[in-house]
């Protein structure tokens, strides 16, 4: 299961992040999870949010350059190592993971945000050795 | 030293008589040998007898950096193809190139010119001097290679590019003289001060040219390396560097005038203007064989002045350069016009035709960055895929400009957009 991420490519100049976030507040899109790759010419802002199509209709009607992309949201237990054998998993399946970000963390689970060089091959593994994603809709009431 | 004082020191006189007999032979030679020539002339109703001196040149039509682009590659050649020895060819406006060709006889007064350009800076037979132009298709290299040759001086053929070796040869071998673009020989005063060899060297002086400079430039390259600099000047399509040179009263740039015939024009009008009023040069190639050109339009601003010079020459002086007519950079001593870069960019379907370029000289070397927006579905979530677009337009740059850029992506609808005439470029370098 797969769910939608709004990214957003953003100038390193001062002041761009906050304009961003600025029209989602405006829009009231909430933030779930977000994770900002940096170089020094530019960031991207990729951000796990409860509305992302109107998030991304806001941006891109505000000059942002936005956009959606399939990644997945796993669930894995809260204990040390389930993360590196989530890992071992994928690459044992000879998959690369492109970016990974932690979304949120309860008692006994934890859930990352996942974006893989084949997701219809990751899914199968996953399926395959019981590891849980979660949909758009639960995504929607935590 | 005078190279040549018998040209040099002449009367002014002299040499308009020695010009109005050049001009009325080449005037027959390309009516004869030039079909663009002929054409244009009987359009005008004109025959090679109607210019009787110097004085007539007015009457002539002019040529521009089009007419080459235009009759790409060979057609402006008074010559075939068996009298051409050598060809050299610059970036024209839209990526195709401009090609010259040079006889036997071209070759010989080019190096004569660069001769008497490199002996007005103090070189001679005794000096060793390294010639850190490139070599190839650009004039520089192989142009100041013939001169320094033809004085029969020492010369290191050391091209571009190896700055470290440049600097342990200079030491090793003794060099006296440089002959390179100002800003590389600035840059390489800063390696020669960072490996402590600044008291190694027995450098006495520079010939630089390719690209515009200042005098506060020159007096910083003396200051730096206790050399005297020069500025040669010249342009591919009369020739190469050599077209003219400043000697150490630095009063202008000495014309070769005998084989070069200047011109400066009123930008407006584009008739003669007075001694001393700055307008746009144009030069008559008054002996060239391979590719004559009449009145050849070069876009730069001076101005001139016909007075005998202190060093005893009385050839015609320009005076540093005010600028362009047009809208040509030189970056690194490639000509670089913003047309080629957009022209370029409309080849990359993942851009929009919109940029910026941003020249500036960072540690004194020319850098340039072109900001580019991408087409909004092209904008990608991952750097990698950044970075291989960026990649991607810099090699489609370096393909047509001849030089590597640094690529900017910037947000979508973030250039300005300007109504009438768009601008493109931004020189943070302050030359003229």
């Amino acid at each position: 299961m797969t769910s939608k991420q709004l990214s957003v490519f953003i100038e390193n100049r001062k002041g761009r992040l906050s304009e961003v976030l600025d029209v989602l507040k405006e829009n009231g899109v909430n933030i779930l999870s977000m994770s900002l790759a940096d170089t020094t010419e530019y960031g991207l802002l990729r951000l796990i949010v409860n509305d992302p199509a109107l998030g991304k209709e806001k941006l891109s009607s505000a000059g942002f350059s936005s956009l959606l992309s399939d990644v997945m949201i796993l669930k894995i237990p809260h204990v040390s190592g389930s993360l590196q054998q989530l890992l071992k998993l994928i690459e044992k399946a000879d998959i690369n993971v492109e970016y990974m970000y932690g979304l949120s963390i309860e008692k006994a689970e934890a859930y990352v945000v996942l974006k893989s060089s084949n997701a219809v091959k990751t899914e199968e593994v996953l399926k395959a050795n019981g590891v849980e994603t979660i949909s758009p809709d639960e995504l929607m009431k935590m | 030293m005078i190279w040549n004082e018998t040209k040099e020191c002449m009367s002014r006189d002299e040499m308009l008589n020695l010009q109005s007999a050049r001009l009325k032979k080449l005037v027959d030679y390309v009516y004869h040998n030039v079909e663009f020539y002929r054409k244009k002339m009987q359009k005008l109703g004109m025959l090679p007898s109607d210019i009787k001196g110097i004085e007539d040149i007015t009457k002539l039509p002019f040529t521009t950096k089009d007419d080459l682009r235009d009759n790409y590659p060979f057609g402006l050649f008074a010559v075939p193809n068996s009298e051409i020895v050598r060809i050299h060819a610059s970036s024209g406006t839209t990526g195709k190139a401009t090609v010259v060709g040079y006889t036997r006889r071209d070759l010989d007064v080019w190096s004569e010119c660069v001769a008497r350009c490199m002996t007005m800076a103090g070189v001679s037979k005794n000096d060793v001097i390294q010639v850190a132009y490139g070599y190839g298709l650009f004039t520089g290299g192989l142009g100041a290679h013939g001169g320094a040759e033809k004085i029969g001086a020492t010369v290191v053929p050391m091209s571009t590019g190896n700055s470290k070796k440049l600097t342990t040869m200079m030491v090793d071998f003794g060099a006296t003289a440089i002959a390179c673009t100002p800003s590389y020989l600035l840059y390489i005063s800063e390696v020669l001060e960072q490996e402590g060899l600044l008291d190694k060297i027995k450098l006495k002086s520079a010939i630089c040219g390719a690209e515009p400079w200042t005098e506060k430039m020159r007096e910083e390259l003396e200051t730096r390396l206790h050399i005297t600099a020069h500025d040669i000047y010249g342009l591919s399509e009369i020739m190469g560097p050599g077209v003219a040179c400043d000697c150490k009263f630095h009063k202008g740039l000495h014309v070769c005038e005998d084989h070069f015939y200047p011109e400066v024009l009123d930008t407006a009008t584009l008739t003669p203007v007075e001694d001393g009023v700055l307008g746009e040069l144009a030069f008559t190639t008054l002996t060239k064989e391979g590719i004559p050109l009449i009145r050849y339009r070069t876009k730069d601003l001076t101005s001139i002045t016909h007075e005998k010079c202190e060093c005893g020459r009385t050839s015609a002086r320009i005076s540093r350069f005010k600028g362009r007519v047009d809208d040509m950079l030189i970056i690194r001593g490639v000509n670089v016009f913003p047309s080629q870069i957009e022209a370029a960019l409309c080849e990359v379907k993942e851009v929009t035709p919109h940029y910026m370029m941003i020249v500036d000289r960072v540690n004194n070397l020319d850098t340039l960055e072109i900001q580019v927006e991408l087409v909004s579905e092209y904008y990608t979530d991952e750097i990698r895929g950044i970075e291989a677009m960026t990649k991607k337009i810099g090699h489609v740059i370096n393909q047509a400009i001849g030089l590597s850029a640094k690529i900017k992506i910037v947000e979508p609808q973030t250039l300005v957009r300007s109504e009438g005439k768009a601008v493109h470029v931004i020189d943070k370098r302050k030359l003229y």
